[in-house]
């Protein structure tokens, strides 16, 4: 009997600490991802988001973007309607070896973050002629 | 002799599952307000959210990379509608993993609280965010009322 009413005291902590997570959970932005020949661009919509709430960083093979939302609000606003009900963009990416994660180059314009990740020189398409007799 | 392979698993991630729709449900599926007549479906672009304060509605529209030039706002009473064109440049030489970015034409027509001043409306376009500020009528704020 005791042993099972502890058992209910944890799951409830549990799901206690799910729902503030769920709250805190980060938007995904939009992305759109493609390569050329010298490089990957990554393009991800981050609306609301300035350069000084912006972070993006190249750790361990992995590329992660995220911001703040920060929105122009007068004192005692409330909600009367959103689609956005968090302030956070988060997305993760894995790279691949052949990507100079140390030469990342990122803007920022009215929104849209454009990340270029050059591929080192050696892994750069090289186009393959074809002889035919 | 094979039960020893299905029987193994922690079933509780499945209940866990029953139990996150049945709350999601909850929330959106069954509540108790009807959806907006001119309501959108989730995801519709671009996601705006509204503010409120006894002097003004704030109307925010999340739409990064937009030309301003390209945007048509009206108002008419109480609705406002925004248009414009969301044109994503498409690199014709690159190969495309991933295409999520909205690109096109757009319209959303936004039901506002009903004593705005349709003459009282100022816009500006920031971090991509389109912010609609629309003063509401001064008999319509609340007065504090003496008791004698």
């Amino acid at each position: 009997m005791a042993a099972n009413q502890e058992v209910t005291a944890r799951k409830s902590t549990a799901v206690d600490e799910r729902k503030t997570r769920a709250q805190e959970a980060p938007m995904l932005p939009a992305v759109d991802i493609f390569e050329d020949a010298h490089q990957i661009t990554v393009q991800a919509e981050m609306p609301g988001v300035s350069k000084d709430r912006l972070n993006v960083q190249a750790h361990h093979n992995e590329l992660l973007i995220e911001g703040d939302v920060q929105l122009d609000m007068p004192a005692g606003m409330t909600a009367f309607y959103a689609d956005l009900k968090t302030t956070k963009y988060r997305r993760r990416f894995v790279l691949s070896g052949e990507l100079e994660t140390d030469r990342i180059a990122a803007s920022l314009k009215d929104g849209v973050l454009t990340v270029r990740i050059p591929k080192r020189a050696e892994f750069r398409t090289r186009r393959i002629k074809v002889d035919a007799q | 002799m094979f039960e020893s392979l299905f029987s193994g698993f922690d079933t509780d991630i499945f209940d866990e599952f029953k139990r996150l729709e049945s709350e999601m449900l909850q929330l959106f599926g069954n509540s108790p307000w009807p959806a907006g007549i001119r309501a959108m479906q989730r995801g519709a672009f671009p996601p705006v959210n509204v503010g409120n304060t006894p002097e003004r509605v704030d109307v925010y529209l999340f739409a990064a990379g937009l030309d301003p030039k390209s945007l048509d706002l009206s108002i008419q009473q109480n609705l406002l509608a925004v248009s414009g064109s969301h044109k994503v440049k498409v690199d014709e030489k690159a190969d495309y993993y991933r295409r999520e970015r909205f690109d096109g034409d757009f319209r959303r027509v936004i039901t506002l609280p009903d004593d705005v001043d349709p003459d009282r409306v100022e816009a500006r376009y920031r971090d991509g965010v389109l912010q609609v500020t629309i003063q509401r009528r001064e008999s319509a704020r609340p007065r504090q009322i003496t008791v004698n």
